[in-house]
């Protein structure tokens, strides 16, 4: 299933946030969205995601999802966005109270998401008690439960310390290793985009356009290997100057503002 | 550099002085002692027993504590304080609940539909200053002498004080768990049952604190305007006979009910809101 913006634009009352914004997201594919701050990218990820109608575009879904997709378009929040009454599991089921399964075939599920996220002896535990890198990992957990076709991951790592950063981006690395499911991760973290995006969208800053659309050359499996890291680096420099200007622009514009 | 360490100064071997960094981080973490409390309550009790039994005042001003005890105990031998307890529990639980279940109605469709809303604020900002009690002789007028009224009067102010607290907790829930559950395509009904009702209830459960206080307050100044049984009735009967034991006896009831009201409220967010 391949999940496309076609022309999208967005304004807020008179701010104008985004501009013509045109991409696909082929199946299995990860796609970063970098840019200065407030460029607009976590608003077109609400857009993508059905969770904020654009002023002008669309989103659009081609294809049919997965065989089993509960929610083919899954979000994993920065903030985790878990329900501090719940336990874990609790949390992990919450996608699921709603549809057609039996309670069996919930829990399995549940043990399922719960058992690939490193999960399953924190199921009785409280979100208050679990550290922030935990907390993001029922959200992932919460995510997989529903099998998503394409996951649309909002800096999913940025409430995060860089110690816990590394590990779950291990984990997402191994997430997306089949290709089954797809992603459009947003961040201003380059490093995390080249890590782990197959192509980078770079956008503008404020109001977001796409300046360029990058691709990264070397498998996914093999950019940790000290024989790409230079190629890589390389990558995230031709990335930064391209942001940089803008970057500087937008901080000024934030504290003018 | 301003040097504000004290402490003792001790010279190392290399000749260089060394003070211990003063520490500066205690305070603002005010524990309470219950022993303390219970002790100081003891106290009070002792001292207002001594001045009492030492006759400093005079009972008809000021009865000991034992004399309220045992009025207390009078009253409870020959019935009468059951009658009158009984009698304003009644009221209170039958207002209450009135006021409560419309106040959680219309507090939950001001917080969740716009109409509701608009129309609703306007209402409940306008009338909820008003005392309840002084629309208890129009209650009379429209309900007659009964029992009505005054559950009316009751139901009435727990009814706005519900209704605010309920609307607060709903704006309060956090909107990135209400999108979630949207991006989750969660049906608004279990939105409701599921992320937003358990993320008002701490603001509602402080309603009921509250609301708790206005229902036994109301019920009282009801019962003192026109009714013939009830603890306001025996407390207002009580001072008009200079009969202040009595009169005290009443008033500790009221107190032993707030404190038996708040100590049950307290058992409810502990069991409901231990995730906090």
């Amino acid at each position: 299933m391949d999940l496309i913006a076609e022309t999208i634009s967005h304004r807020f009352d008179a701010l104008d946030v985004l501009h013509d914004v045109s991409f696909t997201v082929g199946a299995g594919e990860v796609v970063a969205i970098v840019g200065p701050s407030g460029c607009g990218k976590s608003t077109l990820l609400s857009i993508l995601g059905g969770l904020l109608q654009p002023t002008a575009g669309r989103a659009l879904l081609r294809g049919a999802p997965p065989p089993g997709s509960l929610n083919p378009l899954t979000f994993v929040f920065q903030d985790f966005a878990l329900l501090p009454w719940a336990s874990v599991a609790e949390n992990v089921a919450f996608p699921l109270l709603h549809t057609s399964q039996s309670a069996l075939q919930r829990a399995a599920a549940v043990d399922d998401a719960l058992g690939r996220t490193r999960l399953l002896d924190f199921r009785a535990v409280f979100p208050k008690q679990l550290s922030g890198g935990m907390r993001q990992r029922v959200g992932i957990a919460r995510a997989l439960v529903v099998r998503p076709a394409i996951l649309l991951m909002d800096e999913p790592l940025s409430a995060l310390d860089s110690q816990t950063r590394e590990l779950l981006m291990e984990d997402f690395v191994d997430l997306l290793a089949d290709g089954t499911m797809g992603a459009v991760y947003v961040t201003h973290n380059l490093e995390e985009a080249v890590r782990l995006a197959d192509r980078i969208v770079v956008l503008s800053r404020r109001p977001g356009r796409i300046r360029k659309v990058v691709s990264v050359p070397v498998k996914r499996r093999e950019r940790d290997e000290a024989s790409v890291r230079t190629q890589l680096l390389e990558l995230q420099n031709e990335l930064w100057s391209l942001i940089r200007t803008e970057a500087i622009d937008a901080e000024r514009e934030v504290q003018h503002a | 550099m301003l040097d504000r360490a004290t402490g003792e100064a001790v010279r190392t071997t290399d000749g260089a002085t060394t003070r211990p960094v003063r520490f500066r981080g205690g305070g603002f973490t005010p524990a309470a002692s219950r022993w303390a409390g219970l002790l100081a309550l003891a106290a009070a009790l002792g001292l207002w027993q001594l001045i009492g039994s030492l006759a400093l005042v005079n009972p008809l001003f000021l009865p000991t504590p034992l004399g309220i005890l045992r009025a207390l105990f009078r009253l409870a031998e020959s019935g009468a304080l059951w009658q009158h307890v009984s009698v304003s529990l009644l009221r209170i639980l039958s207002g209450w609940a009135l006021g409560t279940a419309s106040g959680i109605a219309v507090g939950f469709a001001i917080g969740l539909w716009r109409i509701a809303r608009s129309v609703g604020i306007t209402f409940v900002s306008a009338l909820f200053p008003i005392p309840k009690i002084a629309v208890l002789p129009l209650l009379i007028l429209w309900l007659g002498i009964g029992e009505q009224p005054k559950i009316a009067t009751i139901a009435l102010g727990v009814f706005f004080s519900t209704t605010i607290s309920v609307y607060s907790g709903v704006d309060a829930v956090p909107r990135n768990l209400i999108r979630m559950a949207q991006s989750f395509d969660v049906p608004f009904a279990t939105i409701v049952r599921k992320v937003i009702w358990p993320g008002a209830l701490p603001s509602i459960l402080a309603g009921f604190r509250i609301t708790a206080s206005v229902a036994l307050m109301l019920v009282v100044s009801a019962e003192m305007i026109g009714a013939e049984t009830g603890i306001g009735t025996f407390v207002l009967q009580a001072g008009n006979l200079m009969q202040t034991d009595q009169l005290m006896a009443g008033i500790l009831m009221l107190s032993l009910f707030g404190l038996a009201v708040g100590r049950l409220i307290s058992m409810l967010e502990a069991r409901l809101l231990h995730w906090r």
